[in-house]
């Protein structure tokens, strides 16, 4: 199984790339969008701002590349915390003006911050907390039970425009998107990588796909 | 949302240290099995710090950070002698989740809103250091060497503004104490800022831990001395309480 991993230029990807290592798969770090084709799964990191992470994957070409992956070759994708906002139509974070920005448009929706979302509590989310299953039966979460604890850090929330995307939600003064699907899209808010055993088998169950 | 329990790591040259009152380090073992062994036990998070960066003529140690975090899966903040934002993408880099900054917000603030800006708020954790003094708390830098002149209320909130994520907020005086945090500190840090706020400096037992969510409302307590110098374990304090009622992670069984 070859995982690429999108290398555009932000954050951390050594923990990613070693959170995959400890799965015995080896991961590629894919710094050309023309190499992405060699990919089987592709992980999409993302850190910083919604507005920094697009401007930088427009430059790079990552966009079209992208989506000819996941969409034309139905190549499995995981989008990790920032990388999963930016699956939606639109979000505004870090835009000069605050005018709203274009996501990848690969999961209906927008991206909105947790205060406008109604949450009054302490911003960023930031720590453990527990995911709740929205349907149960998503491949993602085989053997991780409702009420498992898993690493968030984020100011912002992804808010699909059909509830069914929805596959795992957290509470954190408002109940939260955690993770989404569609088809052979996957999202996680929080940091599979970051989350210890938990987070390991979360990248088990999504290599292994669906059928396993 | 769980109350963290973190280690404090403080890291000298080639080795893990603690003192009493930010003096007198002592050698407590090397960082590397000390960061395999809490990943083994499944911490919340650790917290990383180069204590004699800011004095240090070169760079920043990237090689040290990125071998520790070649065995860490649980989040990870680094700091110690930050001054510049590229160091800080290097750090990131090598494989931190958070930056820690201390001295250099008081040199030069704005650095704390380019980190924020560039990498989110949630990456910038400040850290103050505190001693009590005429009735006030009063900010120090360079590891406590040198007052500042400011005081920790103020200070804490112009930290915010800038874009800090999270306040780290530890007691000179009671560092290394292990005589319990300095609680009205941390509550009146915890009442000036809406960011999480971490509470650091004297946890000599699982109560203070309790003490400092129960009484002061921090999101979170590290420490270094408890898991240092006794038999008391994070998963112990997590267990004490999880019985007071706050509400902890539990480790995942598989």
């Amino acid at each position: 199984m070859k995982v690429g991993v999108v290398d555009y230029g932000v954050g951390n990807l050594g923990s990613i790339l070693r959170a995959l290592e400890e799965l015995r798969v080896t991961p590629v770090l894919v710094n050309r969008a023309v190499d992405l084709h060699a990919a089987e799964s592709i992980v999409l990191p993302g850190v910083g701002s919604f507005f920094s992470c697009m401007k930088l994957l427009e430059k790079g070409g990552w966009i079209n590349a992208l989506r000819e992956e996941v969409i034309s070759y139905e190549r499995p994708l995981l989008a990790v915390c920032l990388g999963m906002q930016l699956l939606a139509d639109s979000g505004t974070e870090g835009s000069p003006n605050g005018k709203s920005c274009q996501g990848l448009g690969l999961v209906s929706g927008c991206v909105k911050s947790l205060q406008s979302q109604g949450c009054a509590l302490r911003v960023p989310h930031v720590g453990w907390n527990s995911i709740s299953h929205v349907q149960s039966g998503d491949h993602l979460f085989n053997h991780i039970p409702s009420g498992t604890d898993f690493y968030f850090v984020h100011s912002f929330g992804f808010v699909p425009a059909y509830p069914e995307a929805i596959v795992a939600t957290v509470d954190y003064g408002v109940t939260l998107t955690a993770a989404v699907r569609s088809g052979n899209i996957w999202g996680t808010q929080f940091h599979p990588e970051k989350s210890s055993r938990a987070g390991f088998r979360l990248l088990k169950n999504f290599l292994e796909g669906p059928d396993c | 949302m769980k109350v963290r329990v973190i280690p404090t790591l403080l890291w000298k040259q080639f080795g893990l240290v603690k003192g009493i009152g930010f003096n007198s380090w002592r050698r407590v073992g090397s960082v590397l099995p000390a960061i395999k062994v809490y990943n083994q036990r499944e911490v919340d998070e650790l917290v990383l710090l180069d204590i004699v960066a800011h004095q240090a003529e070169g760079d920043l140690d990237y090689e040290s950070v990125d071998e520790f975090g070649q065995d860490c899966f649980v989040p990870m903040t680094v700091g110690g002698g930050i001054t510049r934002i590229d160091q800080v993408q290097r750090l990131l880099r090598a494989g931190a989740d958070k930056v820690s900054v201390n001295t250099i917000s008081y040199q030069r603030p704005e650095l704390i809103t380019e980190i924020a800006k560039l990498h989110g708020t949630q990456c910038v954790v400040a850290s103050i250091d505190v001693r009590a003094q005429d009735r006030s708390w009063m900010c120090f830098s360079h590891c406590g060497q040198q007052s500042t002149g400011h005081e920790v209320v103020e200070w804490a909130q112009e930290l915010e503004d800038r874009g800090a994520g999270e306040i780290l907020i530890t007691s000179i005086d009671n560092d290394g104490t292990m005589q319990g945090y300095d609680l009205p500190l941390v509550e009146s840090v915890v009442g000036a800022v809406k960011i999480p706020v971490i509470a650091s400096g004297g946890a000599g037992n699982y109560q203070h831990m309790v003490d400092a969510v129960k009484q002061a409302g921090a999101s979170a307590v590290a420490a270094a001395s408890i898991f240092h110098f006794t038999e008391q374990t994070p998963a112990e304090a997590k267990l004490s309480m999880a019985k007071a009622g706050i509400p902890v992670r539990t480790p995942y069984l598989g």
